[in-house]
């Protein structure tokens, strides 16, 4: 598929992003990269200079919401991109009001609780939207264990297992390999699979 | 027990015909808190976990939710 075939499909598309951290930020990114037209961010937390160390934020950003922040950044990269940016705390209530109508939706929380309340109700309210999630990606190093698991409509991205802790911090690389891998599953939902029908010229 | 648990066929040790979500947790020694399940495709609430839903046959999934992102 040609680049401009796929940004035809992509500016009719919505995608909803719960969480403007490590995963949503860098998320975000590359999706209004190769032009999903509206994305719908939601995140109540500001800038913090700890956040740098992975999250798609500029030093003089600090102090600025999340939301607003990215809003910002995403215009500077693709100002054709409509970015709808809640400066909100999800909650079961409020998830379904904001993210009904996406084509997909993109879990990116830090905390476990909220990662379990975002899914439950996505999947229990909306099952026929496809929720993409990132699970493990702290640390450094270990390439090999991180991986996407299909469950239905649920896409589970990340190593599983570990935990953000002092000894392993969610750092870039790691961050970045995952929230792409989720945005990565994004595409492939948006676009259908990539036809692998193109042979290396020999 | 026959389950697809986790997209892995299983045999559960058990007499019972029917299990609650918390019994298969129990059964598998699953420790984590925070979780997201899933029987036949279909999610399952939390403040359901008790209620004896799970036959033999059915596809369940228990995703266990860590912090990180």
């Amino acid at each position: 598929m040609l680049f401009n075939e796929i940004k035809k499909i992509l500016s009719g598309k919505t995608v909803g992003i719960a969480g403007c951290g490590g995963l949503g930020s860098n998320a975000a990114v590359a999706l209004a990269r190769v032009g999903v037209g509206t994305l719908i961010i939601a995140d109540f937390d500001r800038v913090d200079e700890t956040n740098l160390n992975r999250q798609y934020y500029f030093h003089d950003q600090m102090g600025q919401f999340k939301a607003s922040a990215l809003k910002n950044n995403i215009e500077k990269i693709n100002p054709s991109i409509l970015v709808h940016s809640h400066i909100i705390t999800l909650d079961e209530q409020n998830v379904s009001k904001l993210f009904a109508g996406c084509d997909v939706i993109v879990e990116a929380f830090d905390l476990a609780e909220m990662k379990e309340m975002l899914i439950e109700t996505v999947q229990s309210e909306m099952p026929n939207i496809p929720l993409v999630s990132g699970v493990g990606m702290s640390g450094w190093g270990q390439n090999e264990s991180i991986k996407t698991i299909r469950y239905d409509n649920l896409f589970i991205v990340g190593d599983g297992e570990i935990e953000a802790s002092k000894e392993t911090p969610p750092l870039a690389p790691r961050v970045g390999v995952v929230s792409n891998m989720m945005a990565n599953v994004v595409l492939e939902l948006l676009l259908g699979e990539m036809a692998n029908e193109t042979k290396p010229q020999q | 027990m026959k389950l697809n648990l986790n997209n892995n066929e299983e045999v559960l040790d058990t007499s019972s015909d029917i299990l609650s979500i918390n019994e298969i947790r129990a059964i598998k020694k699953f420790s984590f808190n925070h979780l997201v399940v899933k029987i036949n495709n279909v999610l399952i609430k939390k403040v359901r976990f008790d209620e004896p839903l799970v036959r033999d046959g059915d596809k369940v999934d228990i995703i266990h939710l860590i912090s990180g992102g």
